[in-house]
């Protein structure tokens, strides 16, 4: 029989909220966290709007050790804050660092879309272009190294099984849960941190400006410019952040006396082959009705047991096809179709955090029994009218909300898809 | 500047990058900063930027191999101020 995996702890660090607690409210309340980057402004950008997490240099500081400090971006704090609260949240102690006890059962798998470019522009190329590459130090290659997020919280929670990062454009956060899900289902890790960061930063950003798939239209009212769903979506507003999920065998949950929130029931993984209206920058719909087809049946969740879905719903002209991809995988058309929400509209895009930060939002839906407000979508979108029924304006209360699904696509045409379920004796 | 204002300097450079804060407490011109202080040892070509830019003077690669204790990198320091 499978092995059952179970989350007990979450950490997260969102534009519109730096904690869980904070996250939830804002959530609840639809509150976005969408804000006037004027970073983005200086450098000449369409878009000027993005989701960035506040007082994080605060937190961090108050956090971790001073030398830690000297040597963690942007990305490295979100993640090592969303660990640091998932590790608490799920009851366990933080290791001294004096201590030379190794955990061999818990390993991490912590993704990121991008990865330290920020570091990359403001330091490596300027410095090693000017003849100074010496004056880069030592912290520079764990900065900008892709595993730099899982390395570092490896050291700070003394992690002895798999430590990896994984990278799949803006399907990252809910692909790394999926791979840790596999690892504890093989019986080769007892426990595995899972999620993704991704830095806020406009050398992250300036390349999707330039592809002008971001918002330009709705400079003026950052809270109303991440509008999944809605007819007046002009594409999606970056964010940053990260979203930590513990993962753990059922019977060490059980053996520690662990609080337990939710089940990971079950995942999908796979790729469009840019084929069938797939391509570099656009899901195959097969491929997306394939993963969450795949997702279902391993979770052994029959379409009509789906409570509610959170989607991926950037606010790009895709959000039309992936509410038809999900009412195809389900067999649930008009009126039919489950709650469907985008936590994108509060928060924006945060690409490799994405899957992570949104499936947070997932667990804490399923234990509070709400599916959280999509915002900015009074208008909504002519293609996506019959299933307008299906959209929550505002926090709609469900009680007996015990199943949902998260999706995230990202370019390349890869899909991931997880199935959350209450946890029940 | 005297090596005890060097000293102070040198002490305060090498804080955050300390390990063992028991050993700071007691710190002096013998203590060894990677033995005592406990600092990564990958963290010195940090710790000799951060010289360079506060003493306004250069330390080349081979200089660095003789510092071992906090007293060795006030003697170079001292010695490249004149």
């Amino acid at each position: 029989m499978t092995r059952r995996v179970v989350i007990t702890g979450l950490g997260v660090v969102a534009p519109n909220g730096s904690s869980v607690p904070e996250f939830e409210e804002a959530i609840r309340k639809g509150q976005s966290g969408i804000r006037h980057v004027e970073a983005m402004a200086e450098a000449k950008f369409g878009c000027t709007v993005g989701g960035v997490p506040q007082g994080v240099d605060e937190l961090a500081e108050a956090a971790f050790a001073a030398d830690e400090l000297l040597a963690m971006n942007m990305s490295h704090r979100y993640a090592s804050l969303a660990t640091l609260e998932a590790w608490k949240d799920a009851g366990l102690e933080q290791p001294e660092r004096e201590s030379e006890a190794v955990d061999w059962d818990t390993g991490a798998i912590l993704g990121t879309g991008i990865g330290g470019m920020d570091t990359t522009a403001a330091k490596v190329v300027p410095l090693t272009d000017a003849g100074k590459a010496k004056r880069l130090g030592s912290t520079s290659v764990e900065q900008v190294m892709a595993s730099g997020i899982s390395a570092r919280i490896s050291g700070q929670f003394a992690l002895g099984n798999q430590v990896t990062t994984n990278s799949s454009a803006c399907s990252t956060g809910a692909e790394a849960i999926a791979m840790g899900l596999e690892r504890i289902r093989a019986g080769r890790a007892e426990r595995m941190i899972c999620g993704g960061a991704e830095a806020a930063s406009h050398y992250i950003w300036a390349g999707f400006d330039a592809m002008r798939v971001l918002n330009r239209g709705s400079n003026d009212e950052p809270e109303k410019a991440s509008r999944p769903l809605s007819a007046s979506a002009g594409g999606f507003v970056p964010g940053a952040g990260a979203g930590v999920l513990v993962l753990e065998s059922e019977e060490m949950a059980r053996e520690r006396g662990a609080t337990i929130y939710a089940e990971v029931a079950g995942q999908g993984l796979n790729c469009g082959g840019h084929r069938t209206g797939g391509s570099m920058t656009a899901p195959n719909p097969d491929g997306v009705r394939r993963c969450i087809q795949m997702a279902l049946s391993d979770a052994e969740i029959s379409p009509d047991e789906v409570d509610a879905i959170n989607g991926h719903l950037t606010a790009t002209g895709a959000d039309p096809r992936e509410v038809g991809s999900w009412a195809a995988a389900l067999g649930r058309g008009p009126g039919e179709l489950p709650p469907i929400t985008s936590t994108k509209s509060m928060v924006g895009h945060t690409l490799g955090a994405a899957g992570a930060v949104e499936s947070v939002a997932c667990i804490l839906m399923l234990q509070g029994g709400f599916v959280h407000p999509s915002i900015n979508c009074e208008d909504v979108h002519p293609e996506i009218e019959p299933y307008a029924s299906s959209i929550p304006h505002t926090l709609r209360e469900m009680e007996d909300l015990k199943v949902i699904v998260k999706a995230g696509f990202g370019f390349g045409d890869v899909n991931a898809c997880l199935v959350f379920k209450k946890w029940e004796d | 500047m005297d090596q005890s204002e060097i000293m102070g300097t040198v002490v305060k450079i090498l804080t955050p990058w300390v390990k063992n804060e028991d050993a700071l407490q007691s710190v002096s011109m013998e203590t060894s900063i990677l033995d005592d202080l406990k600092v990564n040892s990958a963290r010195l070509v940090d710790v000799v930027i951060a010289f360079e830019d506060e003493f306004d003077i250069e330390i080349e690669d081979e200089d660095v191999d003789s510092v071992n204790s906090v007293g060795d990198a006030v003697q170079l320091i001292s010695g490249k101020l004149g």
